[in-house]
């Protein structure tokens, strides 16, 4: 994809840049911490912020269903749901710390993620990407049509999926709540 | 005149890889079942937005990326789900939500 602008649009570009610096710091800094922070609630405030951040990128990749979907099912259903768990999970004096951390779990952590980061940069910046011509131009529409026509098995097994899912969380949630472990 | 930053696919892509790198981390560094789960929603994030940005920025057949992200996110939410109540139903029967601390098949 090719960009070309009119000289005079210039501010506007670089305020258009600035929010995306602005969604990019988001996402990453949510996630810095999402993974850092202790507490779990905050880790979870931390995922939300992240998801909102990447929510603004698809805005300027021109994908404006998937940013709304992003905010709808991440931030709105998923986040919910890790909080549903943390406050089941936990009592509150136990809620505020997550004691498991080690010295030598954190080094294996940084070191696994350097790593990765360090060959995937290297990955990302010496490629030359190479755009193919345009054959469709992806709107909602023909992202609709696919769904139904091209990808109709794959989506009707998501249904199926999250169908079990739903049923299967409540199934295994239920068992233990009577004090014979409900068997 | 010089294509502003969001022209770029590599600006996506660096966001996409710090998300992954953050995530691997919390992966491996973290105990909890919850906080597990947290750092595998950002994995399958950064997934997500590596999609659309190949998508918007190479692929000639422009729905593609977009309805595998609605997969990812189809598949992210049953995830959690079961993740949350198997994190549920662990912590009732071992007072714990510890990776390290269950292991035992049998209780």
């Amino acid at each position: 994809m090719e960009f070309t602008f009119d000289p005079e649009l210039s501010l506007y570009i670089h305020l258009a840049d600035l929010a995306f610096l602005g969604f990019a710091f988001l996402a990453l800094a949510g996630g810095l911490v999402a993974v850092g922070s202790r507490t779990l609630i905050r880790a979870v405030l931390g995922l939300a912020t992240s998801l909102v951040g990447v929510a603004g990128l698809y805005v300027y990749l021109g994908t404006h269903f998937i940013a709304a979907m992003q905010v709808l099912i991440y931030v709105g259903a998923v986040c919910i749901s890790i909080t549903f768990a943390v406050m089941l999970a936990r009592p509150p004096s136990e809620a505020a710390r997550d004691p498991g951390f080690t010295a030598g779990k954190i080094a294996a952590g940084l070191g696994v993620g350097v790593f990765a980061a360090l060959l995937l940069g290297g990955a990302v910046l010496r490629t030359a990407w190479e755009a193919k011509p345009v054959e469709v131009e992806g709107t909602l529409l023909q992202v609709g049509e696919g769904l139904l026509t091209r990808y109709a098995f794959v989506f009707e097994l998501i249904s199926l999926v999250l169908l079990v899912a739903i049923v299967g969380s409540v199934v295994v949630a239920r068992r233990g709540r009577r004090p014979d472990g409900g068997r | 005149m010089q294509p502003a930053i969001f022209g770029h696919l590599e600006a996506y892509l660096i966001v996409a890889l710090g998300l992954f790198a953050l995530g691997l981390y919390g992966l491996v560094s973290r105990p909890g079942f919850i906080s597990m789960l947290i750092s595998v929603e950002l994995i399958l994030n950064a997934a997500g937005l590596n999609f659309v940005a190949f998508n918007t920025f190479l692929a000639p057949d422009k729905t593609v990326g977009q309805t595998f992200t609605l997969f990812i996110m189809g598949l992210a939410a049953a995830e959690a789900a079961i993740c949350l109540s198997i994190a549920v139903a662990v912590y009732r029967r071992f007072r714990s939500i510890l990776a390290d601390e269950i292991s035992e098949l049998k209780h």
